[in-house]
């Protein structure tokens, strides 16, 4: 299937549509969101959250004996709820890290949920099939229904975010500052909790509680690489989770029975592998060019100096020298000697080289330039 | 110096677990000192200042801003955390930061203006990081990011400022800077508070000082309880300092 030949079914398709618009929603969420989990340290919670989700779901099935997703999702959120809220009172009261509390509680309670589906499955019930898609997330089953539910959660996330803009950022810079400038940062920290929770939730159907934090982190992570403004970040975020989302639909839709979103989240994992090395400012690719220029600029300069100091021996800068009492330790190649004239600093004529007026003032203006450079 | 007092701290305790870290603190702050908290490791210096900013619960005791409880009286008292105690790779710049020092009398939901951004500038060019303001944070120093922060509580524009170790891991140009800044602000009538670790420095930028070791060991003018004897009451060795008054 060509590219145009996918577009158009885009068009026409009324599910691959709806499967689209759903993924991309649910992305672009959960990249704004997940930048404020990474800025917050906190690029576990999802995870744990997620985890803890799962035997709520079951619970609620058992329950009320309905595979409704919006009454499992209630059961999700209620119990990913209880597990938040275990992990902060067992970081409060224990002496034990929030890692290890994170690591606790999404063990239980994800084994709490596997045990109960199991269970689900032995029950003599013909309902009972298809639970086991919130484990790894089944994009096909999303309805109308459900993308509004993504769009609704997604508006009143903007909404919040954009009221809340300064008091956010203040927060995730600075905690104790927040609190001596007389904000309630317990509002704020349960808003922002809050909101990850429950686009977690809203994520389990299409992406599944095993890879939702993913969803979360990914593409938060590759817009951090881009860009120093946090306003950009989220709107980075956004953008790369929106694209995973389409693009590993597209994928999934063009091969067959290729799971969405194990294949969102690879999407999202190739942006930021991309991000990490081709990032310009923070990119290894960049940084590891910047290296060796630097390097080799030194190298240049250090000849330099050491003209420098030979030429102002002299009453005329200008004066010829012979290229041998240039040596290696400082810095003298053929190639650095030809770089020099190439920069017009220095003149040479056969084994002789003089320095030029330009060349010169570079010298003597070595450090300071550099100090200007760096301020 | 006036007759009133800025900070009235009335048999304060906190205790993280099961130790006391602050035990019965009575401590009086007379309004326009520039006071200097001294104190081993672990004496509660950062504690004492967070529990009168409202940040740390206290287990018993009071604490009064100018008669009234910090709650009312935020707008009155700026604050200077400890430059470690944030992630420097925040993706923010140098006059973004300072902007947040305006945040406090905008309250909440309303967002900074073209007021908010000269005050902002104008306190940069104070600590001499006006050509700064656009950097990234992480690319500051480490006396730059003191400055900073110090630039911050000055936009507050309060009458009282709270510092904890404003001088720790700066260079001497820098310390220099912050000493002048807080010089000049006790002129103009402000009370200002430092936690400070270089006992040597003491007497040259300070006029009234606090011993602390959990239990307060002495406060007062500098001239007359800087003395040996409190300082190896507070450290518990026997302590020299060569006091010149």
């Amino acid at each position: 299937m060509t590219i145009s030949e996918y577009i158009e079914l885009l068009f026409n398709d009324y599910t691959l549509r709806t499967i689209s618009i759903g993924t991309a929603v649910l992305g672009a969420l959960c990249g704004m969101l997940g930048s404020f989990a990474v800025l917050r340290k906190q690029s576990l919670l999802g995870d744990a959250i997620s985890h803890a989700a799962l035997p709520g779901i079951a619970i609620a099935f058992l329950i009320t004996g309905t595979k409704n997703s919006n009454t499992l999702l209630i059961g999700a959120l209620i119990s990913g709820l209880i597990g938040t809220f275990w992990i902060r009172g067992i970081v409060k009261k224990t002496h034990l890290k929030s890692d290890t509390a994170l690591g606790l509680i999404l063990s239980l309670f994800f084994g709490f949920g596997m045990l109960l589906l199991t269970f689900i499955q032995k029950m003599p019930n013909a309902n009972q099939a298809g639970l086991d898609k919130y484990l790894f997330g089944q994009a096909a089953t999303l309805v109308e229904n459900d993308v509004w539910l993504m769009c609704i959660i997604t508006g009143i996330s903007l909404l919040t975010i954009a009221l809340f803009w300064k008091e956010f950022k203040l927060l995730l810079f600075d905690a104790d500052y927040t609190k001596s400038l007389g904000f309630n940062t317990s509002f704020l920290e349960v808003l922002i909790t809050s909101l990850i929770v429950i686009s977690i939730v809203i994520g389990l159907q299409t992406v599944g509680v095993v890879l939702m934090s993913a969803m979360l982190l990914a593409p938060a992570a590759a817009a951090r690489q881009w860009t120093n403004s946090l306003s950009l970040m989220l709107v980075l975020a956004a953008i790369f989770g929106g694209f995973s989302g389409v693009l590993g639909t597209a994928i999934s839709a063009s091969s067959n029975n290729l799971s969405t979103g194990p294949i969102i989240v690879l999407v999202a994992a190739t942006f930021v592998l991309f991000s990490f090395i081709f990032s310009p400012g923070r990119g290894l690719l960049f940084r590891q060019i910047r290296f060796w220029k630097n390097r080799k600029d030194l190298e240049l300069y250090k000849t330099l100096a050491f003209m420098h100091t030979i030429a102002e021996t002299h009453e005329n800068i200008s004066h010829p020298h012979a290229v041998k009492i240039l040596n290696n330790f400082q810095g003298y190649t053929k190639k650095s000697l030809q770089k020099l004239e190439h920069l017009e600093y220095v003149t040479i004529k056969g084994a002789m080289w003089s320095l030029t007026e330009k060349g010169y003032q570079k010298a003597k203006n070595l450090y300071n330039q550099q100090d200007t450079v760096n301020e | 110096m006036s007759n009133r007092t800025a900070i009235t701290v009335d048999d304060l305790t906190v205790a993280y677990n099961y130790k006391p870290v602050l035990w019965d603190i009575d401590l009086v702050v007379p309004e326009g000192v520039l006071m200097a908290i001294v104190g081993p490791n672990g004496a509660g210096k950062s504690t004492l200042i967070k529990s009168i900013l409202g940040i740390i619960k206290p287990i018993a005791g009071s604490i009064t801003v100018f008669d009234k409880p910090y709650k009312k009286q935020y707008d009155l008292v700026a604050y200077v955390p400890q430059k470690g105690s944030v992630d420097w790779d925040f993706p923010t710049t140098a006059l973004d930061v300072v902007m947040m020092g305006t945040y406090g009398s905008l309250g909440w939901i309303k967002r900074p203006g073209k007021k908010q951004k000269k005050a902002a500038l104008e306190a940069l060019e104070k600590v001499g990081m006006l050509a700064f303001k656009s950097r990234q944070i992480s690319q500051l120093s480490g006396g730059q990011q003191q400055r900073i922060f110090l630039a911050r509580a000055l936009v507050q524009n309060a009458s009282i400022y709270l510092m904890d170790e404003p001088f720790q891991g700066v260079d001497a140009t820098t310390e220099k800077a912050i000493i002048n800044i807080l010089k000049e602000l006790r002129k103009s009538g402000k009370t200002v508070v430092v936690v400070h670790h270089d006992l040597q420095t003491v007497p040259e930028y300070f006029d009234w000082v606090t011993f602390l070791n959990v239990k307060k060991i002495a406060t007062g003018p500098v001239k007359d309880i800087f003395n040996d004897d409190n300082l190896t009451k507070t450290y518990g060795i026997n302590y020299k300092v060569s006091v010149q008054q």
